[in-house]
């Protein structure tokens, strides 16, 4: 039977076919519906953890207990899980371990285009890249045996497109899971698990010679292959640029790369005496194009494509047509040109109803410098809010302005970060802050939810990832036990709640915590009815419209409301000067 | 069998991805090869979104390239504009009359073209235009959610497939208190025809 799947859902299917029974992550576009989708299915056990080095860590722990199983993230939080990654390689599992890992060249939804790549080299792990759903689904199975054959964990590497691209799966309804049968058992071998230096020292040849013996592997197993066609160009490509490869060069030979790293020698030599000329087409870092370099093997690689930024079809043709590889277009009609009129842009913006834009309207009327954080409230540095002034990586808002606060600026500042983020990250610089005598003000913006990843369940919701109710963490309770004393809950889309609050805290010369707390308008079914506008008292000034809501617009002689997208929350009322807005009791 | 590239244009909420989802369904069931691209996360925040579905013997990449797009399907006309580099002169273009003004056009720091405008764009350089008030015709259906379903309908006509086959897809993917609703809603869409 074929099915449509995401290369997302696709290996999280493989892996559940192949016996994987313990899965942990934490959401990251582009890699969220891998834990979503392994969560699904039927005598699995699925987390999401606060954290990505707290999900690989689980993973680890569930493999060293005998159970094959899945950690999944997005390229950076392989950042916060390497530590984790490092030890691993060098005690190895039980089980196989599979680390799926999804890239985002064009920066769709991250802050960087890291090429993940590299970790592989790094930390010594072997990774495979997919390049379409079917491939994502054989190669879980195969990178959880090679797990098991090498004893190390194993990385599956996605990029957006492969990991939220749909495309054709081979499905056989009747195929489940192998049996449970006994865990392979747990060994209690101290030499192996405990990374002092002692041991450590004793794995780290071993971790070498494997490496060494998963070269051999890459030169004969089928995840690379060499596809003969027309000689003059042979082409190196993995993963999605494959896929775009194989369609503007449909005559040339390929060395197509499943395993992407440590790569084939000998396959390699063999492939560069057939052609005549190697083009490397990879995105990102060359990666390939080093590693052919130092086996002295010429190639054209990034003198043709570009280092930056996400591939496509058209730009591998493009690319390959200015570089005089490919003829000038050949076919009959020619792509349209790029409008002559502005097509005005149109950037994601928070939504209708939302609490952060309440909170940013107050911080930014109180002039402080917000220091922010991954998630939709770093929509608040966008126009015409602007009222976020530092986003870097996940946690990193409150650790930077208690930085900040010691370095010594003129302005007020304040830590800006999410529920789910401060759970991520978010604790130790929250505890550094009070320890190290700062006196930031933290406000946690709390909508109940992993809002930007599309609504995920954490510690602070009482759900967990497979919808089993559970303990729900009590943020201000935590923060308290931690010993902060000025703690205050407010909603911010109150504005005058929050603005008096806000002030307060900012004369204090405590370490102190404000919880924003609003249910994400788009999760919360809450809404009242909209607001009227009495055009008599409009005078068009806009005032309104600075608050950036997009029900809110301006017509001829007065500012409307579009109904059909108002939540009627109630803060454009709040900021009107001449009290046009108004709202009935309900 | 003849490939054929769709582009489905919108801004986020406006249910580019099930139809995508629809068309790719469709795709299948009437033995193309099929492959979709989409994007999720942040720009799905009321930011502009598109999809990519095309249909094949063998279909390698799941994005379109410019210029080879067969049909652009603009859930909003501005979003429709945004995608031109995609049409080439046999392309044809559904668009819903239907504005989603961006912030910065209500904050007047930009225009909103005229629908002439966009018009004009659209035939000067990519083949035929067909308008459709799919908003309107979704409402009637009981939803103006369902736009995108009346478009795909208007499609059905041009695309092949029997309406049995393309109410059957519906029925396999939208929840099942919606399926009548979006039926309809597509219907709605087959009947106002290409245009
Ligand atoms: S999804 Fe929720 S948190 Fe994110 S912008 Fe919309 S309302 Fe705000
Ligand atoms: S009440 Fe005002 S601020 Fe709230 S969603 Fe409606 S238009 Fe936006």
């Amino acid at each position: 039977m074929k099915e449509l799947m995401t290369g997302n859902e696709a290996l999280a299917y493989g892996a559940y076919l192949s016996g994987v029974r313990v899965g942990a992550g934490y959401p990251g576009t582009p890699g969220t519906q891998i834990m979503e989708k392994f969560a699904s299915f039927p005598g699995v056990h699925a987390e999401w953890a606060p954290n990505e080095k707290v999900a690989l860590d689980v993973g680890i722990g569930a493999a060293f207990a005998g159970t094959r199983a899945l950690v999944s993230m997005k390229h950076v939080g392989l950042n916060v899980a390497a530590d984790s990654l490092f030890y691993a390689v060098y005690t190895g599992l039980n089980a196989g371990l599979l680390i799926a890992c999804a890239d985002d060249p064009g920066m769709h939804s991250s802050q960087n285009e890291q090429d993940n790549r590299n970790y592989a080299k790094f930390a010594r792990a072997p990774m495979l890249e997919p390049s379409d759903s079917e491939e994502a689904k054989q190669f879980a199975a195969t990178a959880l045996e090679m797990s098991e054959t090498f004893d190390t964990p194993v990385i599956v590497r996605f990029v957006t497109r492969t990991s939220h691209s749909s495309s054709v799966v081979d499905v056989d309804p009747a195929a489940v899971p192998p049996p449970v049968k006994e865990n392979k058992p747990y060994k209690r071998e101290i030499g192996k698990f405990v990374m002092v230096p002692g041991n450590a020292r004793r794995r780290h040849p071993v971790v070498e010679e494997r490496i060494g013996k998963l070269r051999e592997y890459a030169e004969t197993t089928p995840l690379n292959r060499i596809e003969p066609g027309n000689d003059d160009w042979g082409i190196v490509a993995s993963g999605a640029v494959y896929q775009y490869a194989r369609e503007v060069f449909p005559e040339a030979t390929f060395l197509r790369l499943g395993m992407v790293y440590p790569l084939p020698e000998k396959r390699i030599r063999e492939f560069a005496g057939r052609v005549k000329k190697i083009l490397v087409i990879e995105e990102l870092d060359p990666f390939f194009e080093e590693q052919f370099r130092l086996l002295g093997i010429p190639v054209s690689g990034k003198d043709v494509f570009p280092i930056v930024g996400e591939f496509s079809p058209s730009l591998i043709r493009q690319a390959a047509i200015k570089a005089g590889i490919l003829p000038a277009a050949v076919s009959g009609f020619s792509a349209a040109p790029a409008s002559d009129i502005p097509i005005p842009v149109r950037p994601p913006i928070l939504c209708p109803g939302c609490g952060h834009r309440g909170m940013f309207t107050v911080l930014k009327e109180a002039g402080v410098v917000v220091m922010g954080d991954i998630g939709c409230y770093t929509l608040g540095a966008a126009s015409p809010l602007e009222a976020l002034h530092f986003c870097g990586c996940m946690g990193a808002s409150i650790g930077v302005a208690h930085g900040m606060d010691k370095g010594g600026i003129p302005d007020r500042l304040v830590a800006v970060i999410g529920d789910s983020t401060l759970f991520h990250s978010g604790l130790h610089p929250l505890i550094n802050t009070l320890y190290n005598q700062g006196k930031t003000t933290t406000i946690i913006a709390d909508n109940g939810t992993t809002s930007m990843t599309g609504h995920q369940h954490h510690p602070g919701t009482g759900y967990t990832l497979q919808k089993q109710p559970t303990v729900k963490v009590d943020l201000e309770r935590m923060i308290r036990g931690i010993g902060f004393n000025k703690v205050d809950v407010c909603d911010p889309n109150k504005r005058d709640d929050f603005r008096k609050i806000l002030e307060d805290h900012l004369k204090s010369d405590e370490a102190s915590v404000i919880i924003a707390r609003r249910p994400c308008a788009l999760q919360s079914r809450e809404r009242r009815t909209p607001p009227r506008i009495d055009p008599e008292l409009c005078l068009n000034c806009g005032t309104c419209l600075d608050i950036g809501c997009p029900p809110l617009i301006q017509q001829e002689d007065c500012v409307s409301i579009n109904e059909a997208l108002c939540t009627g929350c109630g803060l454009c009322v709040q900021v009107c000067p001449s009290d046009a807005i108004s709202q009935e009791e309900n | 069998m003849k490939k054929i590239d769709y582009l489905l244009a919108g801004v986020g909420g406006q249910g580019t991805i099930l139809a995508s989802r629809i068309l790719a369904h469709t795709g299948l069931e009437l033995g193309y090869d099929v492959k979709t691209a989409e994007v999720h996360g942040m720009a799905q925040r009321g930011g502009s979104v598109e999809s990519h579905v095309r249909w094949g013997k063998k279909v390698h990449s799941p994005l379109v390239e410019h210029g080879m797009a067969d049909y652009l399907i603009g859930f909003e006309m501005v979003e429709a504009a945004r995608w031109l580099t995609y049409l080439n002169n046999n392309s044809v273009t559904f668009i819903n009359r239907f504005r989603i003004p961006p912030l910065l056009v209500t904050l007047g720091k930009a225009r909103y073209p005229s629908e002439k405008e966009i018009e004009n764009l659209l035939q000067s350089r990519g083949g035929k235009v067909k308008w459709l008030s799919a908003d309107d015709l979704a409402k009637d259906a009981g939803n103006p959610a369902m736009a995108g379903v009346v478009l795909l309908g208007a499609l059905s006509n041009l695309v092949g497939g029997g309406r049995e086959i393309w109410l059957k897809v519906i029925k396999q993917l939208v929840p099942a208190r919606f399926v009548e609703m979006n039926q309809k809603a597509f219907l709605a869409g087959r009947d106002a025809g290409p245009g």
